[in-house]
């Protein structure tokens, strides 16, 4: 059965136990290459494409469209053209009897709490020891659960530290400050108490920002959507994100975040709200919003931080973003390589992780 | 952030506001116990075990047992409050609460509209309410309509963990006095619950599903069996909206009304007694501002109208339970109208 490969359900961050096929985007015999997407996976959270591990064609569809299933469950077959019907049905029926659902929680990696000199900073690691470090810097109103899809990726190489800045996920509600200075200040903060030397770093919007202020310290830099290179800021979103009290306000807001609205689940919305409900975060949000976009701008630009720096720079964007508008990308230094996402909003890490990630290792290597 | 039980969650938002309030008292019969029996401090923490643990962290000075005199520690909790201090009373059953009514009804709801604006009542007072318990009629009643009736006082109703601590936190934090009802078999569901302090706001209702056809809308205890229901229809093609209020007192009639005008169909679960519960005045409000929405009449679920009866039998028979909200549900989609396109 050298030719079959087993298509089972991801599992798309910690707490995912459970996931549906959304939508197959291959129909049964269609030829699929490696990194294709094959089907759209639902979870409570959000909905992602699922890439195929290898070529070949999608031979089954295990499972149909609207099924929840067990993470690790088998939900289609790739083949080559060799195998016939009974060897699937054989490979199929041998999956299904090893297959054991995972034990729950239990063997998922938790968060950490890092205390450092401004306070305690939440951290998810993963990936080997002796790999050389990566850090993974969410943006405003965000936190470490925002790299569930890139993390694991960049796993395989690096060993990755996402944190929650300031003010967001289970860190301090305590800002040092609200501009990016400050916010670099705390993550080099964290970097010293966790014993982390020169790093890469990866940092998403306001965290892309902050990441650029930590350059100099830095192995390579990635930056998806950063803060700080043009002065547009779509305040609808900070406003909006500041404001919402129920979820179909924070709905509305969130969707401005992706290209396709429909991704964002239930349970992403519920999620924000109760970090918004936490003692300090309002006015650690509008501590950072007044620092960084007063008067409805962007008013510190890092354009002359990134031209100096000599670091490996990777920045991408989605050309559909809505919150900070791709042509931030245009005319910066020539040794900065430029990565465009079509029909990508500001989430390009969530939306494209697998291409996203393929960029960062490049830029890592680089 | 980690699992809690409902009693853990109450537990830490009280043991937070104390730790962040120096003003935050906690006082009730037992609420630590063993009070003057050598080795035996913090014996109870409550009837469940509620305020386990406050005493020996705060001290006798904060964590106050009281005689057994309802009439008595109410009355001097809404005084003590008005002086600035912030106590939360535990009254045990809220079934006890008739020979306290002068103090609640009166004097606490009363001040701040009596003095011209001038007073302040940050007074909560909690207390455990509902059937299931095999404690018959003089432990297992609802009484949240009658707090409800009265302009005054806010009425809490949490139906999860995650809920009880959000909202025993702002009850804390508000200025008026606040009415906390806690199930009895709610204590030991468990739930994440965030370790740092947070609030729910009062009059914010929360939609716990989602759905087109029908809207239910569930207190307490009765929005776990509501969410089954509505998962066990949505399995069935029935697809609903579940709304707890969180509050009746504010009551986000809004939210429902939007719910109703949106499905067309309500059914309303209430385990209070039927005449002049929850689910009367949510059904007389809707269908005098929502009627031409409605697809068919509202139903009801609520126990009969009699004493919670003894007999476990008897008790599980009054209750409502996920069959009796299934087959409601199913009578405003059989009743009027079509099924919503």
């Amino acid at each position: 059965m050298a030719g079959l490969r087993a298509l089972v359900m991801p599992k798309m961050g910690l707490a995912m136990t459970e996931g549906m096929v959304a939508a197959w985007r291959k129909a049964p015999g269609e030829p699929v290459a490696a990194g294709e997407e094959v089907a759209d996976i639902e979870t409570s959270k959000i909905t992602a494409g699922y890439e195929s591990p290898a070529a070949g064609s999608l031979r089954r569809q295990v499972v149909k469209p609207g099924v929840m299933v067990p993470v690790g469950t088998l939900i289609g077959v790739i083949a080559d053209g060799t195998a016939d019907d009974a060897e699937i049905d054989a490979f199929i029926a041998a999956q299904h009897a090893a297959f054991v659902p995972a034990a729950e929680a239990a063997s998922a990696p938790a968060p950490a709490r890092v205390a450092t000199e401004i306070g305690p900073i939440q951290v998810l690691e993963a990936g080997p020891e002796d790999a050389p470090p990566l850090v993974l810097i969410h943006g405003f109103g965000g936190d470490l659960n925002n790299w569930l899809f890139l993390q694991p990726l960049l796993a395989a190489r690096f060993h990755t530290f996402a944190i929650d800045l300031p003010g967001h996920g289970g860190s301090t509600k305590t800002l040092p400050g609200g501009n990016f200075a400050a916010l670099a200040r705390a993550v080099a903060a964290f970097l010293r108490a966790r014993g982390i030397g020169p790093a890469h770093l990866v940092g998403h919007s306001l965290g892309g920002a902050v990441a650029l202020m930590l350059a100099p310290e830095s192995l390579s830099l990635s930056l998806i959507s950063p803060a700080g290179l043009g002065p547009e800021i779509n305040m609808d979103y900070i406003g909006g994100f500041i404001a919402a009290r129920r979820a179909r306000e924070m709905q509305a807001v969130l969707a401005m975040l992706f290209a396709d609205p429909a991704l964002i689940g239930r349970d992403m919305v519920e999620g924000v709200l109760r970090y918004k409900r936490l003692d300090g975060v309002a006015a650690a949000l509008q501590a950072i919003a007044a620092a960084n976009f007063a008067n409805g701008r962007q008013n510190t630009s890092l354009r002359a931080t990134l031209a100096a720096i000599r670091v490996p720079t990777l920045v991408a964007w989605g050309e559909a973003d809505r919150i900070i508008p791709a042509a931030h990308a245009d005319a910066l230094s020539p040794s900065v390589r430029v990565v465009r996402f079509p029909e990508t909003g500001h989430m390009a890490h969530m939306e494209r992780a697998a291409d996203l990630a393929r960029h960062i290792i490049g830029i890592a290597d680089a | 952030m980690a699992r809690k039980s409902f009693r853990q969650a109450v537990n830490e938002a009280i043991r937070q506001e104390m730790a962040r309030d120096p003003r935050v008292i906690v006082m009730g019969e037992d609420i630590a116990g063993g009070m003057g029996a050598p080795g035996e401090d913090d014996a109870w923490g409550g009837p469940l075990g509620v305020t386990k643990g406050l005493m020996p962290q705060f001290g006798r000075e904060r964590v106050l047992d009281t005689p057994i005199t309802e009439s008595g520690f109410i009355g001097a909790a809404a005084g003590a409050a008005l002086t600035g201090l912030r106590p939360v009373a535990d009254l045990m059953f809220v079934d006890f609460m008739g020979v306290c009514f002068d103090q609640i009804f009166n004097q606490a709801a009363k001040f701040k509209y009596m003095f011209g604006g001038k007073a302040r009542t940050p007074l909560v007072i909690r207390t455990m309410y509902g059937a299931g318990f095999r404690a018959a009629s003089q432990h297992s009643q609802c009484l949240y309509p009658l707090f409800t009736h009265v302009p005054g006082l806010k009425v809490v109703i949490p139906s999860s963990p995650y809920e009880a601590k959000g909202l025993m936190i702002e009850a804390i934090r508000d200025d008026d006095p606040v009415i906390f009802f806690e199930h009895k078999m709610l204590y030991d569901v468990e739930d994440e619950v965030p370790d740092e302090p947070y609030t729910l706001p009062f009059g914010e209702a929360n939609l716990t599903r989602e759905g087109d056809d029908a809207t239910i809308v569930a207190f307490g205890r009765m929005v776990m069996l509501a969410n089954e229901a509505a998962d066990q229809l949505g399995a069935q093609g029935i697809s609903c909206t579940v709304i707890d209020p969180r509050t009746t007192s504010p009551l986000d009639i809004e939210t429902i009304l939007e719910e109703v005008r949106a499905t067309g169909r309500l059914v309303v679960v209430d385990e209070a007694s039927p005449r002049c519960n929850m689910a009367s005045d949510i059904a007389a409000q809707v269908a005098e501002r929502a009627f031409e929405a409605l697809k068919a009449p509202i139903r009801r679920v609520s126990p009969p109208h009699t004493p919670v009866p003894f007999s476990p039998a008897l008790e599980d028979l009054y209750l409502p339970d996920v069959e009796k909200i299934i087959s409601a549900v199913r009578a405003v989609m059989a009743a009027g109208g079509r099924k919503a396109a």
